[in-house]
């Protein structure tokens, strides 16, 4: 009883890491179709803004809430990584739909430049530079729709632009002068360290587990939850729906298709900075932590058949069950009595690369037999 | 088309001129007769550029040093020594590119490069058939001896074995079982297939190993696997690689794999610059291998961290790859002014039997191309230092390892014609 609780406790646990990772993938890819080889580099985008939080909640004034710095990263880690996103398909993807071979290309490039980003400018600019972007994208969405719809709304948007870019200046260089560790751009990677009530274990039903797994876990499952019930239960979520189903239709209906285009890929670029920070609780943070989850990420969304969540969930946590289960080689210590041969299989596959090497190949073996997945996509759709 | 690569050559030519006056070591250039241009070869960006970027500035500060104090004598005319830095890019075919460029181009009489093992392999081939001159500082897992190679990290005798050796017989683990723990790639494997032979010759028990595929920074079934083969505590001998070790201490941490709970890691690859980076508060209590700790007490050990931070900055620390670094430039001077010549042949010739008054202490060069070294082993404290524990005597370098089934009672030696790289004992 212990063992399987611990063995599905690991399972549950490594899953869920691949899980948080790949859920924006699952809405940026499934959904929209968008191949972005820079949704590591998202991640990666996220995990700094749980390190900057946390540094600036060691200032004074902060310093008595440094115990909820980690809360506070998660949605601001979803902001930075969304409007990053937003702005990323203003710019690029949206010239590029219906071309995956381009975007794959553009979307790598741009995956270069924002490791390249974070190795050589001071994270105290980053995060103003971030800033003025939020603030530029945003403010002129603010505006009363009277001005909106005059003439003249371009030069409110201009100037909305300037006062974005000063406010991040003044705010990258407060950062700056302030915290000395964000002033100097290095390539060196970093460390996220977990506040002391997430460090440790808890013990249940007579086993320990550790606090961050489990935080980790309960992060994945908010995300999975609320994304599930905004696509399924609100307004723009029946209309991101609806656009994935059929866009000519939905175009003619009336729904802004360019909107919930932003919308759907900001939603996904956020995620991937939640996962970031999830992912910042396990490792070190540097330029290349999210090249290392990316090729696990389609692995997840291809696995559980693209565009749908449920089976992305069910890759995740199979995959996350089966690395245990090989990896650790439980079914020894199942069934310690097994024939010579079998067990010594299983002991040659008890480690982390050969483990891997067995998931992929059983993965490769599953795809042949259901090359769509484990929740293929039916309908009329499907064809074009 | 011809216009333009001309063009190209120009350029190079060009910025080539501006990188060798701007690097241009320090010192007054009129008391000097001539000078002389080494190679300096390390990745300056990518992956490695965090770790062999601060050799780079190592070997700056001994040329630095050795220019402040008169240069290098050959045949009575004192020559500066200025040098070429190029970048390896973190990949191994770089590495070789810029050998030949170094060596053909520049006509360096000797390169200061290197870190990963990988990299030294594919430099190897082009020395080898260039006749030239490699020095290679780190710390690796031996089983190889070029006549074009100089090796002034430590071989896994010089580092391992009496790590090992340590934590069976006196660490608070004393006479555990093992579980080895690693990054898949050569390093590692070769270096746990020596300690598996070692802690077998002791007596103990090694239950478990594993390998985590670089990049990956997933532990969990790992930690299971400890957990499963060590229940009571032991010990765990850590070759892990850079950020890996992140991951790893602060998983294992929150799993209660703690010093206090019976489990103490013995990391060969954890200096104080890394653990800087990962944080003594996931360290303290573990353990460390080097020739040389920032915290050994001698004058000199003193005077090469203060110089070096007064050159790089405060904050700066050195480890053991730097001192490495430090040694083989003075090594170099020092063999080049006995052969008076910057002839290959001569100064290798010259190279072995030179002995330096390190800041780890006395080293001596030995036939087969490595450095006698002494060995320390040090308790990670809270200040993000070595707290020394043990120091052995001068061990002496073995290139072909002795409890390696595969070069057990093999040896190498360069003096001796009949003998050179691989001959048996």
């Amino acid at each position: 009883m212990e063992l399987l609780l611990d063995s599905l406790f690991n399972g549950v646990a490594i899953g869920s890491v691949l899980l948080v990772a790949a859920l924006g993938l699952a809405i940026v890819f499934g959904l929209m179709g968008v191949i972005n080889l820079a949704h590591g580099e998202l991640m990666m985008l996220g995990a700094y803004t749980t390190y900057v939080t946390q540094l600036i909640f060691k200032l004074p004034i902060l310093k008595p809430f440094y115990n909820s710095y980690i809360i506070v990263s998660i949605f601001l880690a979803f902001i930075v990584s969304g409007v990053v996103g937003i702005l990323l398909e203003k710019t690029i993807i949206r010239k590029l739909y219906g071309s995956p071979l381009e975007t794959l290309l553009a979307t790598w490039g741009v995956s270069l430049i924002l490791q390249q980003f974070v190795r050589s400018v001071p994270l105290a600019y980053g995060t103003g530079l971030v800033i003025s972007l939020l603030i530029g994208l945003f403010l002129p969405t603010m505006f009363p729709s009277k001005i909106k719809e005059s003439i003249n709304f371009k030069y409110f948007k201009f100037s909305s632009w300037i006062f974005a870019a000063l406010t991040g200046v003044l705010t990258g260089s407060l950062i700056s002068s302030s915290v000395s560790k964000l002033s100097r751009a290095s390539a060196r990677n970093v460390d996220v360290t977990a506040p002391s009530w997430m460090r440790g274990q808890v013990e249940i039903i007579g086993t320990a587990f550790p606090k961050t797994r489990l935080m980790i876990i309960v992060i994945t499952l908010i995300s999975v939850i609320a994304i599930t019930l905004f696509l399924n239960q609100s307004a723009w979520g029946m209309r991101i729906r609806a656009v994935t189903q059929n866009r000519q239709m939905s175009d003619c209906l009336g729904i802004s298709t360019e909107k919930v285009d932003i919308i759907t890929f900001g939603i996904g670029s956020g995620l991937a900075g939640v996962a970031g920070v999830a992912v910042s609780l396990l490792g070190s943070v540097g330029p290349n932590v999210g090249g290392n989850y990316i090729v696990g990420c389609f692995m997840v969304v291809v696995l559980g058949g693209v565009g749908n969540l449920l089976g992305t969930v069910l890759a995740s946590f199979g995959i996350g069950i089966m690395t245990d289960l090989i990896g650790a080689g439980r079914l020894l210590s199942i069934w310690p009595d097994m024939p010579l041969p079998l067990s010594n299989t299983i002991n040659f596959f008890a480690t982390t690369s050969m483990a891997r090497v067995m998931i992929f190949a059983l993965i490769v073996i599953f795809l042949q037999f259901k090359p769509t997945g484990l929740f293929p996509q039916k309908g009329r759709m499907v064809e074009n | 088309m011809r216009i333009s690569r001309r063009i190209l050559a120009g350029l190079a030519t060009a910025s080539l001129a501006v990188t060798a006056t701007s690097c241009g070591g320090g010192g007054t250039s009129g008391s000097f007769d001539d000078t002389v241009t080494v190679g300096i070869l390390h990745s300056l960006s990518g992956t490695m550029a965090i770790s062999e970027s601060t050799l780079v500035d190592t070997e700056k500060m001994a040329i630095e040093e050795i220019n402040a104090a008169g240069g290098v004598t050959v045949g009575g005319k004192s020559y500066k020594i200025e040098y070429i830095v190029e970048d390896g890019a973190s990949d191994w075919p770089t590495f070789a590119e810029k050998s030949k460029k170094l060596i053909d181009q520049d006509g360096v009489p000797v390169v200061f490069g290197g870190w990963t093992s990988a990299s030294r392999k594919a430099m190897l081939p082009v020395y080898e058939s260039k006749d030239a001159f490699l020095y290679y500082p780190i710390q690796y897992e031996a089983q190889e001896c070029s006549n074009n190679i100089f090796y002034t990290g430590a071989t896994p005798n010089q580092q391992s074995e009496p790590a090992t050796d340590f934590m069976y017989k006196r660490s608070p683990a004393a006479g555990g079982d093992f579980f080895l723990v690693g990054s898949d790639y050569v390093f590692p494997r070769t270096s746990n297939t020596i300690t598996k032979a070692q802690v077998k010759q002791l007596g103990g028990k090694v239950v478990g190993e594993d390998y985590l595929p670089l990049g990956n920074t997933e532990v969990a079934p790992i930690i299971s696997k400890i957990k499963k083969a060590l229940p009571e505590g032991g010990i765990i001998i850590n070759t892990l690689n850079g950020d890996q070790n992140v991951a790893f201490f602060k998983q294992i941490q929150d799993a209660g794999i703690t010093p206090s709970s019976g489990y103490y890691v013995m990391n060969y690859s954890i200096a104080e610059e890394e653990i800087s980076t990962i944080g003594p508060e996931f360290l303290e209590g573990h353990y460390g291998a080097w020739n040389y700790m920032m915290s050994i007490d001698t004058p000199a050990s003193k005077k090469f961290a203060a110089s070096f931070k007064k050159r790089w900055g405060a904050d700066r620390v050195v480890a053991d790859p730097q001192e490495s670094a430090y040694n083989m430039v003075y090594l170099w001077k020092q063999a080049v002014e006995d052969a008076g010549t910057f002839d290959d042949n001569a100064v290798r010739e010259a190279l072995v039997g030179q002995k330096f008054d390190a800041p780890q202490g006395p080293v001596e060069v030995m036939p087969n191309h490595h450095l006698s070294q002494t060995v320390r082993i040090g308790e990670i404290n809270a200040e993000g230092g070595f707290t020394i524990l043990e120091e052995t005597g001068v061990v002496l370098p073995q290139a072909w390892n002795q409890k390696h089934p595969s070069s057990k009672g093999f040896a190498c030696d360069w003096t001796d014609p009949s003998k050179g790289e691989k001959y048996k004992l």
